[in-house]
């Protein structure tokens, strides 16, 4: 009897396990984003896309800009590979994969060329190139091709967003450094009135070309993994203290 | 690596071995001072002192014993070489931001002294080249045909606060590779061009006896067995040897090989910068191949390439080559019979 009286009820234990469920959820979902924007960044660990990360990222808009294509094209793709893991047949997926991504890059292209069209000009070859970009099909390949489709719609978008983050800080070094401007190209996206809003750092600066040539990016690209790793570092000898 | 023995012994320690390098390159700084003006003066200190500077910042930044590595005289070597090959009497910043990737970016992100596989000196003309070409091909002229001979006021005042009054016409010209290079575009011969008062009797007016200066200086480098006669001799018969071929086939367009030899910065190349022993290949074969590569780069880039002179571009490529180079050239180890390989095959 007396063993009774400490036995849990059943609801509040069914409340209790509820309760552990969501917590179990919710660091799931956490881990995915922590992994897209830190941990497992496309950008600065796993190196993945480098292409338009090396050439595009000259200026804060071409950054952002690809950064955003990418990520809507990461998003719907992974969205869509999950929607459709049961029925695409395994030996032949790479090729369905690709076909999904392509598509959908066809759309975000014909969408900005149709409405940013002067940036669609300035990016130019590097939009359908979104297509080859590794990162789109890895995490299409390694996430979305076994996970439901919300975790897979959260996981390219935490990966697209981290990249896009290392894209602008980059983008943003390189052009301060290259040409002492902040927001230069504004006006492609918001029209001529836009171009005003260029921030400029230090005025008649005479501009450091090799930040906005390609070896500029290799550069920039190597201090700010120097950087990351030093901060893990930092914090793991902080933790062991 | 090459076989034993490794150890130089107290004769040639590091300081002591930078110390004997900076003395080789004095006869070329005098005669540099006595043709072109103090200009190199005021470039070899400001390169020195930021050299000095990064250096012990970094060496700080690294925790590493700040005055053993800076005693060493290495940053000094970079900083000379680095000013050597810089054009004088441009302003300040360049000078230090040339120093900045030498030391910080070619030398330290690298692991300091040893490590580096590209020549510091060089990353930071290349750096230079690629950011700033106005500046970096507004070089002075001879003294004896300025319009205006600047003196050490002049010196000072273009470093430090810019142009001013003084134009840049009264005092620069087109340096010998650069002006032949644009006057073969448009058309004329390699034999007219030459004719002209700037060439003087060998390649150029004063960078002739620079270049003969520095030559002397790499003669008493090799006497001191401060370095072997196969870099210099690869790098300088490469380059004869390649520019007297494409001289034979069109002499109309191709200066001769002594032209080729005499100017521009192949001299204090061959003898000071393709023979810094960390970049440089150290097999005996390896130094033939590595050397011969760039001298034949030199031509080719002056010949066909977009910047004037390829000596910096050529030796950096070579550098990149270098572990490749070593890794087939191991010399045969006595004892053995087959080359001894740090990879199995």
């Amino acid at each position: 009897m007396s063993t009774q009286a400490h036995e849990v009820p059943a609801e509040v234990a069914a409340g209790e396990a509820g309760l552990q469920a969501l917590g179990d959820r919710w660091a799931e979902l956490r881990e995915i984003l922590h992994n897209g924007l830190w941990k497992q960044n496309p950008g600065i660990v796993q190196l993945l896309g480098l292409c338009p990360l090396l050439a595009i990222s000259n200026t804060v808009v071409n950054s952002l800009s690809l950064g955003l294509a990418t990520t809507l094209v990461m998003a719907i793709s992974s969205g869509s590979v999950s929607v459709l893991r049961n029925y695409i047949p395994q030996p032949i997926r790479i090729p369905v994969f690709v076909l999904i991504i392509a598509a959908l890059v066809t759309v975000v292209q014909l969408f900005m060329n149709a409405y940013v069209h002067p940036l669609y000009l300035v990016l130019g070859v590097f939009i359908p190139l979104i297509t080859t970009n590794c990162i789109v099909l890895a995490r299409v390949e390694a996430f979305a091709s076994k996970r439901s489709t919300a975790h897979a719609v959260l996981d390219a978008s935490a990966m697209g967003i981290g990249l896009t983050l290392v894209l602008v800080v980059l983008g943003g070094l390189r052009e301060a450094v290259g040409k002492g401007t902040l927001l230069s190209g504004l006006d492609l996206v918001f029209g001529p009135a836009a171009a005003a809003w260029t921030v400029h750092l230090a005025p008649g600066y005479q501009g450091f070309l090799l930040a906005i040539l390609p070896p500029g990016a290799f550069i920039g690209l190597g201090l700010l993994i120097a950087m990351k790793n030093w901060l893990d570092l930092r914090a793991a000898k902080e933790q062991r203290a | 690596m090459t076989g034993a023995p490794f150890s130089l012994g107290p004769r040639n320690s590091t300081p002591r071995v930078m110390l004997k390098v900076l003395a080789a390159l004095v006869p070329g700084i005098v005669a540099h001072y006595w043709f072109f003006g103090p200009g190199i003066v005021v470039s070899l200190l400001l390169t020195s002192l930021a050299a000095v500077g990064f250096e012990a910042f970094v060496l700080l930044m690294r925790n590493q014993p700040v005055r053993l590595h800076l005693t060493d005289g290495s940053a000094l070597v970079t900083a000379w070489l680095l000013a050597l090959s810089l054009p004088t009497l441009a302003p300040w910043w360049l000078y230090v931001a040339g120093s900045f990737f030498a030391i910080v970016v070619a030398k330290h992100l690298y692991g300091g002294l040893g490590q580096n596989v590209f020549n510091p000196a060089m990353v930071g003309y290349a750096a230079l080249i690629v950011s700033f070409p106005l500046y970096m091909t507004q070089w002075p002229a001879p003294l004896e045909l300025a319009v205006h001979a600047p003196g050490w006021a002049d010196a000072f005042d273009l470093v430090f606060a810019g142009q001013g009054a003084l134009s840049p016409d009264a005092y620069t010209s087109a340096t010998p590779l650069d002006s032949l290079k644009t006057q073969i575009l448009a058309g004329r011969t390699v034999e007219a061009v030459l004719g002209q008062p700037i060439y003087g009797l060998l390649g150029g007016v004063g960078g002739e006896w620079v270049a003969l200066a520095f030559l002397a200086g790499g003669a008493a480098l090799l006497a001191m067995r401060l370095t072997t006669w196969h870099i210099p001799l690869a790098f300088l018969a490469a380059v004869a040897l390649s520019a007297g071929a494409l001289h034979l086939i069109d002499p109309a367009r191709h200066a001769g090989p002594l032209f080729h030899l005499m100017t521009g910065g192949v001299m204090l190349g061959a003898f000071f910068i393709a023979t810094d022993p960390v970049t440089a290949s150290t097999t005996p074969l390896g130094k033939l191949v590595y050397a011969g590569g760039a001298g034949l780069l030199t031509v080719v880039i002056r010949t066909w390439g977009g910047f004037p002179d390829g000596v910096a571009f050529a030796v950096l490529l070579m550098n990149m080559c270098v572990p490749f180079i070593d890794d087939y050239t191991q010399p045969r180890v006595f004892g053995k019979t087959a080359r001894l390989r740090r990879r199995a095959p």
